[in-house]
């Protein structure tokens, strides 16, 4: 299943932020390429702000899976309530949101203990 | 916008069992371009959970993307809810991938970074008191109420792209643009200074009439006939630029918006009917 950790990581989802650039590039590709080299599973979207406008119902299925999530995108106030305005809150619990407009690539990578592959 | 396009095919980058694994580069550069176009992807690893298996509700197709010595498999969904669709890839590069994606999506509908930008307000809900001053404030019917009179945005569309100005009159700094440049409207942390610079924001509105739109008209209005008045074009031209330049750099409004408000007439009905919207939303509280 292409969704689910491949081990006994959290779930994680990558924000590319490609309707604006306002993630730093630097971060988001350096941070992308850690994640396509650390042979693990994760799932990654073009824009969550452009989901979140369009009610995407993959952001319930995120918000409800049940399990620990990273989601690598921006401020987590933001994040928090882009999932609220698309009728999918995240739970109070298990979900982590790594700012790639403060944090650099590394200390993400670290924070998700990311390896190569 | 936009709301109404469909949700993106999704992809899933698979190299689990019957699957060869990519090359590092050739995988980075099917997720960027991918990414970049607009569509959502899975990477699935070679890590012995082989199985492709879309989740309920989430998407009505999967292209599932790899490198096939044996050829691709045929996929069905066990739900038979989601057409499932493959697609080899060896040998080859992204932008040749995002073409072969492109022509599977068949013409179907989806956002388009590029073409349009997400731009609408998100509440922060933990610090919004229902005070309905942006439902007073935004002419643009973005804003509205639930049946709890609870403040809501309810029309992402009718937003003006790169204008925060009800942000800048939300007494509690609970309005976010994620897309915009400095916090706390980018929905960084709510500072106790933010808190001040934001009341006084609103001070300066009413010292302006109470209605930031109607001023900045105005000053359009005046921009302009000073324009008919001196009958110089260059000169009327430096005026109205050095007026959008200072309308700019006080942050409150784009010049894009500025240049296409209302006629005086429409403002008013619109902040009249706006005003009594917020005024029967804050009755209906009050009882």
């Amino acid at each position: 299943m292409p969704n689910e950790p491949s081990d006994n990581h959290p779930r994680t989802l990558y924000c590319r932020c490609a309707y604006a650039q306002t993630v730093p590039q630097g971060v988001k590709d350096d941070v992308l390429r850690r994640l396509s080299d650390s042979g693990r599973n994760f799932e990654a979207v073009s824009d969550l702000c452009e989901m979140s406008a369009r009610r995407d119902p993959r952001l319930k299925e995120i918000a409800g899976c049940g399990g620990q999530v990273n989601i690598v995108a921006c401020y987590p106030r933001a994040v928090q309530w882009l999932f609220h305005a698309a009728e999918s809150p995240l739970p109070e619990e298990g979900v982590e949101v790594l700012n790639m407009r403060e944090r650099s690539a590394e200390d993400i990578a670290s924070q998700l203990n990311l390896e190569s592959a | 916008m936009t709301n109404e396009e469909e949700t993106p095919m999704q992809v899933v980058v698979y190299e689990g069992e019957g699957a060869a694994v990519l090359p590092s580069s050739t995988r980075y550069d099917v997720l960027t371009r991918l990414l970049d176009r607009g569509y959502a992807v899975s990477r699935a690893a070679g890590n012995g959970q082989g199985a492709v298996e879309p989740r309920a509700g989430e998407t009505e197709r999967l292209l599932v993307l790899g490198d096939f010595p044996d050829g691709a498999p045929d996929l069905e969904d066990s739900s038979g809810e989601v057409e499932i669709d493959t697609l080899t890839i060896t040998d080859l590069g992204g932008e040749e991938v995002l073409e072969l994606v492109e022509a599977r999506r068949e013409g179907r509908p989806m956002n388009q970074p590029g073409a349009w930008k997400p731009w609408f307000p998100v509440i922060d809900y933990d610090r919004c008191t229902n005070c309905m001053q942006c439902l007073s404030f935004c002419l643009f019917d973005v804003y509205g109420v639930d049946a709890e009179q609870k403040i809501q945005v309810q029309n992402n569309d009718n937003c003006k792209t790169n204008c925060p100005a009800c942000s800048r009159v939300c007494p509690e700094v609970a309005i976010m643009f994620p897309k915009y440049s400095g916090g706390p409207i980018n929905g960084d942390k709510v500072d106790p200074k933010d808190l001040e610079r934001e009341k006084m924001k609103v001070d300066i509105s009413s010292l302006l009439g109470g209605d930031i739109y109607s001023s900045l008209r105005n000053r359009s209005e005046e921009a302009k006939s000073r324009f008919s008045k001196e009958r110089s074009p260059d000169k009327a031209l430096t005026e109205r630029k050095k007026c959008l330049i200072k309308l700019q750099g006080d942050g409150l409004i784009p010049a894009e918006v500025l240049e296409n408000l209302p006629s005086p007439e429409e403002i008013q009905r619109r902040a009249d009917e706006a005003a009594a919207k917020a005024k029967a939303a804050l009755d209906a509280q009050a009882h």
